[in-house]
């Protein structure tokens, strides 16, 4: 069983969460979007969006330095695990909470908006339950560890070796499995948030148009005049559709 | 300098009667479809009035368009690219729905349904977009023919801003207004910020024909464009969370045919042609300081199809000859550079708007008239335009960035242009003082007078067609082959939102081909169960075309024997 969650279950999530992705962007691009509702209302959601972002862009920020960090690195630096704690407690508390305030106030608009919520999908209403439940269960890890304070458990000892064996394809399942329930729910409801990831709305998060900061204002579609003949050749076409004016039905340099 | 070719259009305010044909037959081209009820691609404002959506103009509000920094230099007016970053999350500056309008049908259902009764049936309104009961208050086009103006004129931005500047108020009382209408699109400007404003890169302006396309593929929905672009004319299809715009009609433009709105203008007062521009000048010509030269700039940033330095830079540049020929015949052209009578809306937002105007005439010769002068006489004319000071300073806010000297010499130009042909069609010598008051030769004004007031349709439209060479980077071509999942269409996972988009070409093609070859009813399965009244033959009773029949028993939408109901 454990072998099945900590050792199988992390791989086909992967495999789910990439090749989803995959598939989505390649036969799927016009569905890419946020699917915004700010046209039919503003005002809550100029409060709770940013909010939920931002405290996000923090939790994910957290779950690094708390996972893929080796706790004898930040020891290395002189961090002493109090340190590390009330950093987590205070960072991440912090962000968890904004996070989760921001995604409560998001779904009470979504409810009561009648608009908003006329546009909410099945998809969409699934996606926010485990959505939600990831974060809960995130914020309850991060809340019981602190206050247990002595007693509370160290997941760095356990979750975060087990996140790293992931990569090196020796998953330590001992590890993993010694770590208490709290953790398991939410490293379990997380992976499965990861595997709806590609078929949610949530795909967005993964085309952030971060070159913007870089590309020029005026963007200008050229024609490449070496591609001009072969590009029916260059890009498989379906079977039994010819395109005009590829080689077969040019006429023109004949 | 880098020559490329610009599609561009003109219209001729003089001749706008209001009559919304143009909005309308857009409408059923374009957005007829769920997502984009409350969209208008084009739009007929009556002026002075608020403008659709409501105030736009006003761009402290609505922050579009480009501004100088302290340097000098051309930046968004809504902020540069990483404070636009931290706007991702929920654009700071967004119209809602409220600001246009909420889109709305009748429940006519009603009127054929009710039981009998001593009441007449009412077909309640609707909103398109929750589908309840709806109380209409305000819609595209609310103040249409001045509704409402001594309660709503204060709220144009233009006469707000005349107002705060002048001493004197403008009177909007019903008997001494002026109004005129102005029929807006896209602007396919040379220096757009919508396409600026774009952080997934999706917008961009076609290297052959300089109109502006969103790509469907690559936008993500940020929005940002909507904040950017000064004319709103940029819209938020909410159903598949993606930009739409209105796109020149390019699949009528690449084969040679003019625009929907063109076409079906019952005033005839577009021109489409060619405008051949240089590339490398145009931010430069945006970013000069006073916005009242930026009309002389952008007349720079135009280039002289005639001359040959030009044209051999347009060959370098792979245009081909039948495009300079066009560009040679262009009436945009000749409109806006050779007789200077087409002006820029709205220069100020350092665009370089694409789409020209000519002031109207009718305001100042109506006046006349009702004063009991002669309203064709160029003396009478030349005075009233120099005394009526505000419509002119009106149509300066509009057309000139306030520069009230351009549009009274465009204004004196229609004036002489009137009273010069009146002389001759009255068998009169031709008086050629008269377009010497204005500058022109007599040979120049009969010219205008041909393009303006003849207007035959060959010399409205100089539309050349898209070589063939070039056809596979047209959109149409490009994307109709190699569209996924083919033109049968089937629903993705995601519902009809998702996956690729139907290109206009194939969805018609299929249309036209079921209704020449089958027996049924057309387009059943290629439009997905939608009524397009276009494709419907007469043949058979398309699903939701009628209302049920009262004695049939009732059957669900998808039940076979209702869709084979003969």
């Amino acid at each position: 069983m454990d072998i099945l969650l900590w050792g199988v279950l992390p791989y086909v999530m992967m495999v789910v969460l990439v090749g989803g992705l995959i598939w989505r962007y390649k036969y799927d691009q016009f569905g890419w979007t946020t699917r915004s509702s700010q046209l039919y209302e503003s005002r809550l959601l100029r409060i709770g969006s940013p909010v939920f972002h931002f405290g996000l862009l923090a939790v994910i920020a957290g779950h690094f330095f708390g996972l893929v960090i080796p706790m004898s690195w930040t020891q290395a630096v002189g961090m002493s695990q109090d340190f590390y704690h009330f950093n987590a407690l205070f960072v991440g508390g912090i962000a968890g909470i904004g996070t989760l305030g921001g995604i409560i106030l998001l779904i009470y608009r979504r409810r009561t908006t009648g608009p908003v919520f006329m546009a909410t999908t099945r998809n969409d209403k699934m996606m926010y339950v485990v959505l939600t439940a990831a974060i809960v269960f995130g914020l309850w890890t991060t809340l019981a560890s602190v206050f247990l304070g002595e007693e509370g458990h160290n997941y760095r000892a356990t979750v975060s070796p087990w996140f790293r064996s992931l990569f090196i394809f020796q998953p330590d399942i001992a590890a993993m499995t010694n770590a208490p329930f709290a953790f398991h729910l939410h490293t379990l409801v997380g992976m499965l948030l990861f595997t709806i990831w590609p078929f949610t709305r949530l795909v967005h998060a993964f085309t952030a148009p971060l070159h913007y900061l870089f590309r020029p204002y005026i963007v200008y579609r050229s024609r490449d005049k070496g591609k001009v003949a072969g590009r029916a050749v260059a890009e498989p076409v379906r079977r039994g559709w010819s395109a005009v004016g590829t080689r077969d039905r040019d006429t023109r340099n004949r | 300098m880098r020559v490329m070719a610009q599609m561009g259009m003109v219209m001729n305010l003089d001749k706008c009667i209001g009559c919304h044909t143009c909005s309308v037959t857009c409408k059923q081209a374009w957005t007829n479809r769920a997502g984009t009820e409350y969209v208008w691609f084009n739009n007929v404002e009556t002026r002075p009035g608020q403008g659709y959506p409501r105030r736009y103009e006003d761009q402290e509000k609505w922050q579009g368009g480009w501004s100088l920094n302290k340097r000098g230099k051309l930046v968004l007016k809504a902020g540069g690219r990483v404070s636009k970053m931290f706007g991702l999350f929920a654009s700071p500056v967004q119209p809602e729905l409220k600001d246009y309008y909420e889109p709305w049908t009748y429940d006519y259902k009603t009127l054929i349904d009710a039981p009998l009764g001593d009441d007449f049936p009412v077909a309640r309104p609707k909103s398109l977009i929750t589908g309840k009961d709806t109380k209409i208050t305000w819609s595209a086009n609310w103040d249409d023919d001045l509704g409402g103006s001594p309660e709503m004129g204060h709220l144009d931005p233009v006469i707000e801003k005349l107002r705060r500047e002048s001493e004197d108020t403008i009177k909007l009382e019903f008997e001494k207004t002026f109004m005129f209408y102005l029929p807006r699109i896209c602007e396919h400007c040379l220096n757009p910020s919508c396409m600026a404003s774009c952080p997934s890169g999706a917008i961009y302006k076609r290297v052959e024909d300089g109109i502006v396309l969103v790509d469907q593929d690559k936008c993500r929905g940020w929005r940002q464009c909507i904040t950017g672009c000064p004319y709103k004319k940029m819209y938020f299809n909410h159903k598949t969370g993606k930009a739409e715009k209105c796109t020149f009609c390019y699949p009528r433009i690449e084969v040679g045919l003019p625009t929907v709105c063109s076409e079906t203008c019952v005033g005839r007062l577009r021109y489409l042609g060619l405008f051949l521009y240089d590339a490398d000048a145009v931010t430069a010509a945006a970013s000069v300081t006073d916005p009242q030269e930026l009309y002389d700039a952008q007349m720079d940033v135009l280039l002289d199809p005639h001359d040959p330095a030009v044209i051999a830079a347009a060959r370098a540049q792979g245009i081909q000859d039948d495009w300079i020929d066009a560009a040679q015949r262009s009436p945009v052209y000749a409109l806006a550079k050779v007789y200077k009578v087409a002006l820029p809306l709205h220069p100020e937002y350092r665009t370089m708007p694409m789409v020209w105007y000519v002031p109207p005439l009718s305001p100042v010769v109506d006046l006349l008239k009702e004063q009991g002068h002669d309203a064709e006489d160029y003396g009478n004319l030349f005075g009233a335009i120099d005394a009526l000071r505000i419509p002119v300073e009106y149509l300066a806010e509009l057309f000139t960035a306030g520069d009230a000297e351009r549009v009274t010499a465009v204004l004196k130009k229609l004036a002489a242009m009137r009273s010069y042909m009146r002389g001759i069609s009255m068998g009169n010598d031709p008086d050629d003082s008269i377009p010497a008051a204005v500058g022109m030769s007599g040979q120049d004004m009969y010219e205008m007078y041909r393009l303006m007031a003849i207007a035959k349709y060959e010399e409205r439209y100089v539309i050349p067609q898209a070589h063939m060479e070039q056809a596979h980077d047209l959109e149409e071509m490009g994307c109709s082959l190699d569209f996924d999942g083919g033109p049968g269409m089937q629903d993705s996972p995601f519902g009809e939102a998702s996956g690729k988009p139907t290109p206009v070409a194939v969805e018609t093609f299929n249309a036209l081909r079921d209704r020449q070859t089958s027996d049924t009813v057309a387009g059943e399965q290629s439009l997905r169960g939608r009524v397009n009244l276009l494709n419907w033959d007469g043949n058979g009773t398309p699903r939701g075309l009628f209302p049920d029949k009262r004695d049939a028993p009732r059957m669900s939408a998808d039940s076979p024997a209702h869709r084979e109901e003969p």
